[in-house]
């Protein structure tokens, strides 16, 4: 168990590209830990350089007490799952679980017993003289972590654990991998490019962007209070509706309408700025009559979520999209009105959203994490 | 290399989108006589008529098909019948005919000091020439597909075209040279080395293509895990490209089995040469030809080649490289 | 070198074409030179060096040895081979003046024009289009005798068109009626040329059968649903989609016959020199005659034919493999 600990860890691939700008990043003994981003954003070349698969350009890497910023992938004391899991073709179950053991010259017999615990432990007793090319995906995936698992790492490592299992698998699989890490306790640093699986598993997440981290926070900050536009517009299975306002003296003109100023946030605004409002879908409430600090419109699209809805309105201030029950009667054409929920409107400037002294949402015990984006 | 992408890959642009009828009727694009067949006919014969005339046309292309096919069966058989027939025949003749059944031949093969001697020295060739392209080019391709050694694009292209260019013919004056330099005429390991040479620049380019079809993340996984790169070789990629070996290693013995030019070239005393050389001398030499000897000498030296091209079209199809000659 | 070449591509062209998996987002320049095992440059190197050390020793010493000996006037046995003289490029104008290379020029064109180019694309290409709906027996009768002529060493199969050929006792006389017909002695170019198509017309048809594989049936299914005759379904489908392989396919088998030196077996450049291609022309005056030098200048000029037809040939498949990457 130990912690990782990254100091202006940088990557510049021969060529030129900046993989890694000067990344300054904790992961905590025993979190689980997800790297997020749209893809080319550098959180797999950050995996590997964990790894060591990829040698840091500058910048300096610790795992536990240890530098380990130039010690060979081998003896860093981390496992690593691919996203292909990388099982070796030619091997059984048992060979390739109890591969790690056979490098560090564990004898023949003990290899065995452990490797048949460890997938005993993940239930793969009735696989053991099978060859990967013979089992499913979600099998394959359990022999990878077991594999991960056998020689008792201090760091796991994930390549978009996932991603190579089919809808159905991935939810069963994602519940099973958050109890095993619970239940293992190491420290777990993933990749993965879906928002939805980072907030599902991760304790915490950075994301990422051209090499930096464009926001570090638990999964609900992330979620609640997107630093920059770049992660409001990345996060959230609809994303969030990022509007053009201008900053006056009653609050903020958003189209045709005038909304009120987040609570506490009035000291911090320049009557006349111009600012982006930002509300998600699901913090708008819709109504079939105007009220009062309303953005309204026609309805222009109705996509079914199963347990809910999502509307589009066209009006002044553009495309509003919002989440409505339901149960909520709307059809195309009609005038719709979305309410949003004061204490979830975001201000952003240039980009980067306005925080104010107090935190409305009670989370501004990490508001110096969030300002560790890059400006 | 896969399929040309060439802008003429759809049928030509103006045919697409017109309905058959239309299009049958345009007299610009139904050029040629095989057109009168076309559908507009079927507007002036009765159905009857041009139903009849269908399968009048079917007969007649059926009856071209099978005369053509009977005629090049033939073609290709032929003289591949005489080496059916003759090694069984009690008094084997230049022609074809059915054998009166005897196993007689091969003993006069077994009593020839040359034949079985020459069967050898081709094992001893191939075998030789086989394991050190297997080996050199295994070792060369994995370095290449993986590590980006300067000037490494440039190196394949010189031996693309360097394997292409210095074919035994073309270079034989100075590969006789060479060897007489080096004091490697009349030494098997002389033709074993020049013919390593000659065949190591393809099977590097076939075995480059197995290697980079191999997913890194096996080995990364297997170095992540703290095994040394000579151990990954051991236990990883050697097995994983295994089929890719044996590829090269049929595929070279097989080129050097039925190689003449070279021994012929460098190898001076009949008890070194191979089969392909002493077969040849077996019917130039003067005198009346032994056939009973040429016959089964001849099968004996084809069987191998045979059973190795079965052995490669079951196990992987013969398509997947291309044969196993040339 | 032995009538290898670059079967490799060729090959690439048949097999599936494993090339490029998904990259999961991950930088494209870790693609290609991730040194995956972590093996280092230096044992890399030492990977290629006994690759490097026999192929230059063996294929680019003696085309470079070629070049010089081109320019001397070395020989075999008596006072030049003692001490040869540069020459310059006598060797190149005599050879250029002399009337048996321009007959052995003639012929190797006969020779590559009739038997690769004519014969073995067009015998391979009929095969591989007349086959290419049918499964069973009649497909693999046909492909297996066509692949055995291509398989069997070439001095037995030589031995066995002697056979075949023979005046007296021969197959095809008798079958032909056509008694007392020395067919090497009276058509030797004819008849090796047939020979060569024989024993080559395999590679064109898996080449063949390989690309028209490639062709979407739904394309040849427009076009036979527009009433398109065979020929035409050939013309505005077929060929169009299959050009490159065409092109590769009489590239390669070009170079293979123009470097083949089985018909020597059949007829060893005779009679008279009615057969002398340029391999046996080159065998005979270098190895036979003893003028090296004289050889090698035409060698030289072998080395440049090839070179050419090589350098259209590698440059079509770097094209293909640039678009397809």
């Amino acid at each position: 168990m130990a912690a990782i600990t990254m100091g202006q860890l940088t990557k510049v691939y021969p060529g030129g590209v900046r993989a890694l700008n000067e990344i300054d990043l904790t992961v905590e003994d025993g979190e689980f830990f997800a790297l997020l981003g749209p893809s080319g954003c550098g959180k797999t070349t950050l995996l590997r350089t964990i790894a060591g698969l990829e040698e840091s350009s500058g910048g300096s890497i610790r795992i536990g007490e240890n530098d380990v910023t130039s010690t060979p992938p081998g003896r860093r004391d981390v496992a690593m799952v691919f996203q292909d899991y990388a099982l070796f073709p030619h091997m059984t179950v048992t060979d390739n679980i109890a591969y790690p053991l056979k490098i560090k010259k564990v004898a023949g017999r003990e290899r065995t017993v452990k490797a048949a615990e460890t997938a005993a432990e993940l239930g793969l007793s009735d696989y053991l003289e099978r060859r990967p090319g013979q089992l499913s995906g979600g099998q394959q995936q359990r022999v990878a972590l077991a594999r991960a698992m056998a020689c008792h790492p201090k760091v796991f490592l994930f390549d978009e654990p996932l991603s190579n299992l089919d809808a159905r698998m991935r939810l069963e699989a994602r519940t099973f991998l958050k109890r095993l890490q619970r239940e293992l306790g190491v420290t777990t640093v993933f990749v993965t490019h879906d928002q939805a699986e980072a907030l599902a598993l991760a304790d915490r997440i950075a994301v990422m962007e051209g090499g930096k981290i464009r926001q570090l926070g638990t999964p609900s900050e992330v979620f609640r209070r997107p630093a920059n536009t770049f992660v409001a517009s990345f996060i959230g299975s609809t994303p969030m509706n990022l509007l053009d306002g201008v900053v006056r003296a009653q609050g903020v003109e958003v189209g045709d309408q005038l909304l009120p100023v987040p609570v506490g946030l009035g000291d911090h605004l320049v009557e006349g700025e111009k600012v982006v409002y930002g509300i998600r879908p699901e913090y708008l409430g819709h109504a079939p009559a105007a009220v009062p600090g309303s953005l309204g419109g026609e309805v222009r699209v109705v996509e079914n979520l199963g347990s809910a809805q999502l509307v589009t309105l066209e009006g002044s201030a553009g495309f509003v999209q919002l989440v409505v029950n339901e149960d909520t009667p709307v059809a195309i054409g009609d005038h719709g009105y979305a309410v949003p929920r004061q204490d979830r409107v975001l201000l952003y400037r240039d980009g980067d959203l306005i925080t104010g002294g107090a935190d409305p949402s009670g989370l501004s015990a990490d508001a110096p994490s969030l300002a560790k984006g890059p400006a | 290399m896969t399929r040309p992408t060439e802008p003429h890959a759809t049928p030509a642009p103006p045919h697409d989108e017109r309905g058959p009828r239309e299009q049958s009727g345009e007299p610009a694009t139904a050029a040629g006589p095989s057109r009168s067949d076309g559908p507009q006919h079927a507007r002036r014969d009765s159905p009857e008529r041009e139903a009849a005339k269908q399968q009048a046309r079917k007969a007649v292309a059926g009856i071209g098909f099978y005369t053509f096919i009977s005629l090049l069966l033939a073609f290709f058989a032929l003289p591949l019948l005489w080496l059916a027939t003759a090694p069984f025949d009690s008094s084997p003749g230049l022609s074809v005919s059915v054998p009166d059944f005897t196993l007689q031949n091969f003993q006069v093969m077994w009593d020839n000091p040359y034949a079985l001697r020459s069967i050898g020295n081709s094992i001893i060739l191939a075998g030789g020439t086989g394991l050190l392209v297997v080996v050199f080019a295994a070792l060369a391709s994995y370095a290449l597909s993986r590590v980006r050694l300067p000037g490494r694009d440039m190196l394949l292209y010189v031996l693309l075209l360097l394997s292409s260019i210095v074919t035994g013919t073309a270079a034989m004056v100075p590969l006789f040279n060479l060897a007489t330099e080096l004091k490697l005429i009349d030494s098997q390991l002389g033709v074993i080395l020049i013919l390593t040479g000659g065949l190591l620049p393809s099977a590097i380019f076939i075995l480059k293509d197995f290697m980079d079809g191999t997913p890194q993340s096996y080995e990364e996984s297997a170095r992540v895990f703290g095994a040394s790169p000579l151990q990954i070789v051991r236990h990883i990629v050697v097995p994983i490209v295994r089929p890719g070996l044996a590829t090269i290693a049929v595929w070279s013995v097989a080129q050097v089995w039925g190689n003449f030019l070279i021994p012929f070239l460098l190898l001076r005393s009949p008890e070194k040469s191979p089969a392909a050389v002493v077969m040849y001398t077996f019917y130039t030499e003067g005198g009346q030809a032994n056939l009973a000897l040429i016959s089964t000498f001849s099968l004996l030296y084809s069987v191998p080649v045979i059973l190795m091209f079965l052995f490669v079209s079951s196990r992987y199809g013969f398509r997947f490289h291309g044969g196993i000659k040339r | 070198m032995p009538e290898t070449s670059p079967t490799d591509t060729s090959t690439g062209t048949l097999g599936n074409g494993s090339k490029g998996r998904p990259s999961a987002g991950a930088p494209a320049a870790r693609e290609s030179g991730g040194d995956a095992a972590g093996l280092g440059r230096r044992r890399a190197a030492g990977f290629v060096a006994p690759s490097l050390l026999l192929i230059t020793a063996f294929l680019l010493f003696p085309a470079l040895w070629t070049i010089y000996l081109g320019l001397t006037d070395y020989r075999l046995t008596g006072f030049a081979a003692a001490d040869p003289q540069m020459v310059g490029l006598d060797n190149f104008t005599n050879a250029i003046g002399d009337d048996r290379f321009s007959n052995s020029l003639v012929l190797t064109l006969q020779f590559v024009l009739g038997s690769a180019v004519l014969g073995q694309a067009v015998i391979g290409f009929t095969i591989a289009w007349l086959m290419r709906n049918r499964t069973g027996a009649l497909r693999r009768t046909v492909e297996a005798l066509v692949l055995l002529a291509w398989i069997l060493p070439s001095s037995v199969i030589t031995f066995l068109w002697i056979a075949l050929l023979d005046r007296d006792g021969g197959t095809f006389n008798a079958l032909i009626n056509t008694p007392g017909t020395a067919w090497l002695l009276e058509y030797p170019m004819a008849s090796i040329i047939v020979f060569n198509i024989w024993k080559g017309a395999a590679f064109s048809m898996m080449l063949y059968a390989a690309a028209i594989g490639n062709v979407p049936p739904s394309h040849l299914e427009t076009a036979r649903l527009a009433g398109a005759s065979t020929w035409q379904q050939l013309r505005d489908v077929v060929f169009p989609r299959i050009k490159g392989h065409i092109l590769t396919n009489l590239l390669l088998i070009s170079l293979w016959t123009f470097n083949d030196f089985t018909p020597f077996l059949l007829t060893a450049g005779g009679p008279e020199d009615r057969t002398e291609i340029m391999p046996v022309f080159i065998y005979k005056i270098a190895l036979q005659s003893g003028e090296l030098g004289f050889g090698a200048a035409i060698s030289v000029l072998m080395l440049l034919i090839n070179l050419v037809i090589a350098l259209v040939y590698v440059r079509l498949l770097r094209q293909r493999k640039d678009k397809t990457a």
